[in-house]
């Protein structure tokens, strides 16, 4: 020892000068928590000591407390795992429940919008067939629920009740193929019939090529079922695509998406507007404020201004007009055949003839008009063929008719071998020309095929084709007799085939059927007697006999147009459709 | 070795020159620059670089070529220095200056301090190394963030030693 203290004496002062410094140091300095740097050092000495200590116990005794601790945890985790799933499982009841009650609000709130009288029901069942889509509802007729009901859902239309039972009713699905409903699109009014597939979708059909739908567009029902009241949402277009005669169109009905659990069954219906096609919804466009007028130019060109209309085909339009005044042609009132008006003229030169007195002769009936015998007579009456029969055909209009016998102007040379159309239309109880024989006389006969011009009947001047056959289109007879659709050898007519006619005839023959279509502004079949009107005037087309057309055929007929004429007013009216 | 070099590295006349002062000296000295440095700099900021109680004890350690000398004159030097010093502890420039006191000592017996350019260069070393070791326990034992600027210190190393130079031959009249 006092050899190191002598070898290393300096080193020795040193450090325990320095050491005696710290301690000093340590004494009276004090750390930032006022505590003497001695107490921080000696804490700061120890600590790390006693943590490795501590790690060494814990590592050594906390493995052993570990294990007999994992005993219980495999338990404790399946008991934690039942638990988990019980809670699950009420999760889930709840989740359902509050479902429930949402529709149940919302079947609620539709009951409470819509003026129909709707029952809700529950879906209890499904069908048991293997393609049919039909559910089951827990209410029946002791609910009120009766056969052919509309039931929905505030989505949509759902289906109509089949069988009311009791206790329960069996509704058939819009997806069923054999259902069938009358829609209306939202945008441009688009009738159509609504067809279920058996699948997911349905489609429209019965809607023309020529009629604009668009993907996307919404259909309501029509009302013209007379099951489902008018307004109600059907389905969103998905695929329109032109087909072969109509327009394909598949549709995701709207009532069965979210799945059916609750339903309305309408047992009083009431029709309600559609509502409008809704407008895109707005975005930023920023659209420029009109032009002002330009004062410069003065030629008008909208009737806005006057009236005056200075395209192409307006000043067409008022050359016609003038040509036809001029002329006293009446055009779309010409009948087939007659002389058209002479477009050739300078409309500024020739001025309108004066207005002849038609003077009918006899078998005319009293106060009609026929402005068509001026520049159009037909053939006289008394110039019959055999049997009684007039030579040429007789016309029937609604309108007072154009065939005044006796009032035909002679000279009027058809074209060898035309044939003279005759169209009979909506005859009802007038007859129409005194050109008609007594045996026809009786009701209500009409015969659709076109009847043949009897060679040697034609009236004085007139000079059929030998074999030429004048035709007579019998469309739509009413009730009453088919006036001046004899024929020709003056038996007794054939009794009217309707379905062979206009497919939707209403105020047709007593006995035949009538098919209902979705078409809009169709007669309603079910209206009995009721005579349906069409706001345009049909257009006869007329059927040449060259072509063969086979007897019953009337390839003129436009399906679900007008069928029948009040033969008291001679006027169509339209029948308003009932509520249901 | 030159001759410069072998003036310079010559042990033998260094253990024979060793110089003594009067006691008065050692003790007026240190006090004069103490005093220096805590008063002077209130009224005189530029004199706060100057670091007259190091250049003292180094030059004490360098003239007594006694490490245990040298200890004691740093340590008494330090701590008279902190004691009158405001906000500084007891201890810190004492032991730092213990450790100068002890290295200066020992570099003089391999030195030939009497040389001014070893006095210079034996100035600026001990100033770095003092402010860096002072640097170093105020972080280490008193948890203080200061900040060591090397540029800084290495100005005013160069700047102590060359107030030791001149220092040390004032000092070296006082020599017995």
């Amino acid at each position: 020892m006092e050899f190191l203290l002598n070898r290393y004496r300096n080193l020795t002062v040193l450090l325990v000068v320095i050491a005696a410094q710290l301690l000093l140091l340590a004494y009276q300095v004090k750390s930032n928590q006022d505590v003497r740097l001695v107490r921080v050092w000696a804490v700061t000495a120890v600590t790390p000591l006693a943590r490795i200590l501590e790690v060494v116990r814990r590592n050594t005794i906390g493995i052993a407390e570990d294990y007999f601790d994992l005993i219980h945890v495999r338990d404790e985790n399946n008991r934690v795992k039942k638990e988990l799933g019980r809670l699950k499982m009420e999760n889930q009841f709840l989740k359902t429940e509050l479902s429930t009650a949402d529709r149940a609000q919302a079947l609620s709130a539709f009951q409470s919008r819509t003026q129909s009288r709707t029952i809700a029901a529950r879906i209890i069942g499904n069908g048991t067939g293997m393609n049919s889509k039909d559910v089951l509802i827990d209410r029946g007729s002791g609910s009120g629920v009766m056969r052919g009901m509309a039931v929905v859902t505030p989505d949509g239309i759902v289906g109509r009740v089949l069988a009311s039972y009791p206790t329960a009713s069996q509704v058939l699905l819009i997806t069923d193929p054999t259902f069938a409903a009358g829609v209306i699109s939202e945008k441009n009014r688009v009738h159509g019939t609504l067809k279920g597939i058996g699948q997911s979708k349905v489609i429209i059909d019965y809607v023309q090529n020529e009629e604009k739908v668009d993907v996307g567009e919404v259909f309501y029902t029509s009302g013209d079922d007379r099951v489902f009241p008018k307004g109600l949402p059907v389905g969103t277009a998905t695929v329109v695509r032109p087909g072969k005669t109509f327009k394909e169109i598949f549709v995701v009905p709207a009532g069965t998406q979210n799945g059916l659990e609750e339903v309305l069954v309408v047992v009083e219906g009431i029709h309600q507007a559609i509502p409008d096609a809704q407008a895109v919804a707005s975005t930023d466009i920023y659209i420029l404020p009109a032009p002002p007028a330009d004062k410069a130019s003065n030629a008008p060109t909208t009737d806005q201004r006057g009236g005056t209309l200075t395209t192409d085909a307006d000043r067409l339009r008022e050359r016609y007009k003038k040509i036809g005044a001029a002329q006293g042609h009446v055009f779309g009132q010409g009948l087939p055949g007659a002389r058209p008006a002479n477009f050739n003229l300078n409309p500024d030169e020739v001025k309108p003839p004066p207005v002849q007195a038609v003077a009918p002769a006899g078998g005319v009936a009293p106060g009609v008009v026929n402005p068509q015998a001026v520049k159009a007579p037909l053939a006289p009456a008394g110039q019959t063929g055999a049997g009684g029969v007039p030579a040429t055909t007789t016309i029937a209009r609604p309108v007072p008719t154009a065939a005044q016998p006796g009032s035909a102007a002679p000279g009027v040379t058809p074209r060898p071998g035309a044939a003279v159309p005759v169209i009979t239309r909506a005859p009802g109880t007038g007859v129409a020309g005194g050109n008609v024989t007594p045996a026809v006389s009786k009701p209500p006969v009409a015969r659709p095929v076109p009847t043949a011009a009897q060679p040697g009947s034609a009236a004085p001047g007139v000079t059929p084709r030998p074999g030429a056959a004048a035709s007579v289109i019998t469309r739509a007879p009413g009730p009453g007799v088919a006036g001046g659709s004899a024929t020709a050898d003056g038996s007794k007519p054939p009794v009217a085939k309707p379905a062979q006619t206009v497919p939707p005839s209403g105020g047709t023959a007593p006995g035949v059927t009538p098919r209902v279509t979705p078409r809009p502004q169709t007669a309603n079949p079910a209206a009995s007697g009721t005579v349906t009107v069409t706001p345009k005037p049909v257009v006869p087309r007329v059927v040449k006999p060259a072509t063969g057309t086979s007897p019953g055929t009337i390839p003129g007929t436009i399906p679900g147009t007008t069928s029948g004429t009040n033969p008291a007013t001679n006027q169509e009216t339209k029948q308003a459709a009932p509520k249901l | 070795m030159n001759e410069f070099s072998d003036r310079l590295l010559t042990e033998v006349p260094r253990r024979a020159r060793k110089f003594k002062f009067r006691p008065i000296t050692i003790l007026l000295v240190p006090l004069a620059a103490i005093l220096f440095q805590v008063y002077l700099p209130r009224f005189f900021t530029y004199l706060g670089y100057l670091e007259l109680p190091l250049l003292v004890t180094v030059y004490f350690a360098l003239m007594r070529r006694q490490p245990i000398a040298g200890v004691f004159f740093g340590a008494g030097i330090g701590l008279a220095q902190d004691s009158l010093s405001p906000n500084q502890p007891l201890g810190m420039f004492g032991i730092v200056k213990t450790l100068v006191g002890y290295f200066a000592a020992s570099v003089s017996m391999r030195f030939d301090v009497d040389n001014p350019l070893i006095q210079f260069v034996l100035g600026f070393f001990f100033y770095f190394f003092h402010a860096f070791f002072h640097w170093v326990l105020s972080r280490a034992l008193l948890g203080l963030q200061v900040d060591f600027d090397p540029r800084q210190t290495f100005v005013l190393g160069l700047l102590n030693a060359a107030v030791a130079v001149p220092l040390f031959m004032l000092l070296d009249k006082m020599k017995e």
